[in-house]
This record gives structure tokens, sequence and C-alpha cells, in this order.
């Protein structure tokens, strides 16, 4: 019982911190698996329609920007990388590095999110929104072309998404620890933020290839 | 409960090497391999994933029964992925009388 009383993080449903910090950890990744089903289903879907019109997709694919794409994959590695930095930083209580990582975690998140958002934009531009005002040049599959934006869209708008929940998660992290409320004892919400965090970075690691790479070389 | 702490220079490993492979992607999908693009695509996609998930999250040190939940996660999604396509990959194989 000792513990409890020089732990106040500690709940009483549990023995030990170990034991709670397991079953959070165990929680987190139960969520995250059903985030794979849900993600997985879209991939499904995308794996199908470019199986059955290749050409279309091919040529949809190839008027993305590569470069931005590899730049921006880039960046959301390097926010994974700080992020892992910001983790090992609560296990030794450092809060400064700690509010230092997180903030930089953030940045990461944010220039990403502002290249998606250019990256949108641009396809607005271009008449590639799927739609009335839909055109994409060179082919007379315009359906099956859509269908390759549709897709597009709604991948990396999810994609985004998550991305915009874990900024969110990053600040309420970042408010915390400037309040010192993490220590090497109770660091669990950095760790549970921080899988999270690597989990929408893994979503994007399959993203970029498949929607940006798959037709380059017949360009 | 200090859990097990990595050091920054395995961090920095792991994060030069996931810059390297993203790099490595992107150039190899210039180069005409066929099928084998899809296939180079993925193996560069799934060994950065094995990276992110074994490091940064880490799961080589995390509990058996969190990395059974997770390799039941895999299984069903490679269920998801394999059924589907054994179904859509093989219509039109038998004249089936109505399709």
């Amino acid at each position: 019982m000792s513990s409890h009383t020089e732990l106040p993080e500690l709940q009483e449903q549990f023995e030990t911190p170990t034991q709670q910090k397991e079953a959070s950890t165990l929680g987190m990744w139960i969520f995250l698996v059903t985030e794979v089903m849900f993600f997985g289903g879209l991939f499904l879907a995308y794996t199908i329609y470019r199986r059955q019109f290749a050409g279309a997709f091919g040529l949809a694919s190839n008027t993305l920007n590569v470069v931005i794409g590899a730049a921006n994959t880039a960046v959301l590695i390097c926010s994974s990388f700080t992020m892992v930095m910001a983790v090992r930083a609560a296990q030794i209580g450092s809060r400064k590095a700690l509010i230092v990582f997180l903030i930089l975690t953030i940045l990461f998140g944010g220039v990403f999110l502002g290249v998606k958002a250019y990256e949108w934009n641009e396809k607005f531009a271009e008449h590639h929104v799927p739609g009335p005002t839909f055109h994409l040049e060179g082919t007379t599959a315009q359906g099956p072309a859509q269908l390759f934006f549709s897709l597009y869209f709604t991948m990396t708008g999810l994609h985004a998404l998550h991305m915009i929940v874990g900024e969110g998660l990053m600040l309420f992290l970042l408010w915390k620890a400037y309040a010192g409320k993490y220590s090497p004892s109770y660091y669990t919400p950095v760790d549970i933020g921080g899988l999270y965090w690597h989990f929408v970075d893994i979503i994007w690691i399959f993203l970029f290839p498949l929607l940006y790479l798959i037709a380059r070389h017949q360009h | 409960m200090t859990g097990h702490i990595a050091s920054i220079k395995s961090y920095t490993l792991v994060f030069v090497a996931l810059l390297l492979l993203t790099l490595a992607t992107t150039l190899v999908s210039t180069i005409d391999l066929g099928p084998f693009n899809v296939v180079m695509a993925l193996f560069i996609a799934v060994v950065k994933m094995l990276l992110v998930a074994l490091f940064f999250m880490h799961l080589r040190d995390s509990t058996i029964l969190t990395k059974v939940v997770v390799g039941g996660g895999m299984l069903w999604l490679a269920i998801l992925l394999v059924f589907s396509l054994m179904d859509f990959g093989t219509r039109g194989w038998l004249p089936v009388p109505g399709k």
C-alpha cells in the first residue's frame, strides 16, 4: 500500500507502477491495432482499384510532386526522431530536454501539415479534385483518374486529421511537461503519445511510396 | 519504474537509416524493374515500419502480451488483404453462368 501514498499517479486498481504502465501501453497498442484495420481497408481499396485501373492510376500518380513528397517524408521522420528523444528525456527526468523536443516535434508536424496544405491547394488549381471540374490531361479514363484522387484525398486527409489530433496531444504533453508533471517514475502519457505519433508516421511511410512512387519508372 | 533507456546513438542510427531508406525508395522508383517496382517500394516501407516499431515504439523491449496483440493485429490485417485480393485476383477464372 505504501507505494500508493508515495506515488500520487498510481491508480488504486494497480499494484505497482510497472503494472499500471504495462496496462496503459497494452491499451494503446490495442487502439493502434484498430487503427491499422481502419487504414488497412483503405489500403485494400487502393490496391484493388490500382490493379483494375493501372494505367489511369499511374498517370494520376505521376502528377504528384515526388520531391515535395519525399521531403515531407523526411520531415515526418525528423518529428519521429525528436518524439523518441522527448520520451527519452522524460525517462531520464530532464524537463528542459523534454520541453525542447516536444516543441521540435510540434514544429516538424506543423511543417508537414503546411506542406500538405500547399499540395492540396495545388490540386485545386490543377483541377485534380474529383467533381464536375475534374480534368486529368492525357487520358480518356477520367473516372478511374478521379478514383485515384478520391483515394488520395481520403487517405492523405485522414492521415492529416490524425496529425492534427497528434499536434493537440503534443500541446497537452507540452503543457503538462511545463508544469513539471512528468518524472522518471511517471511519464506514461509521453510514452503513449509517442506511440501514437510513431504510428501516424508509419501510415505515411506506406502512403508515400503507394501514392507518389508506384508509376515513377514509366515517367 | 524506469523502463529500458536506449542510447542516443542507437536512436540516431535508426533515424539516419530511415532517412537513407526514404532516399533509396525515391531513387529506386525511377528505375524500371517491371513488376518488382511495387515489391521494392513495399519491401523498403516494411523495413522502415519495422525500424520505427521496434526501436522508436520500443516494441523490442515490450511485454510478451503486447507483442502478441501486435502480431495478432498484423495477422488480421493479412487476412483482410490476402483473402480479399484472392477474391479479386481470381474472378473470371471459371466460367460461372450469370456472371
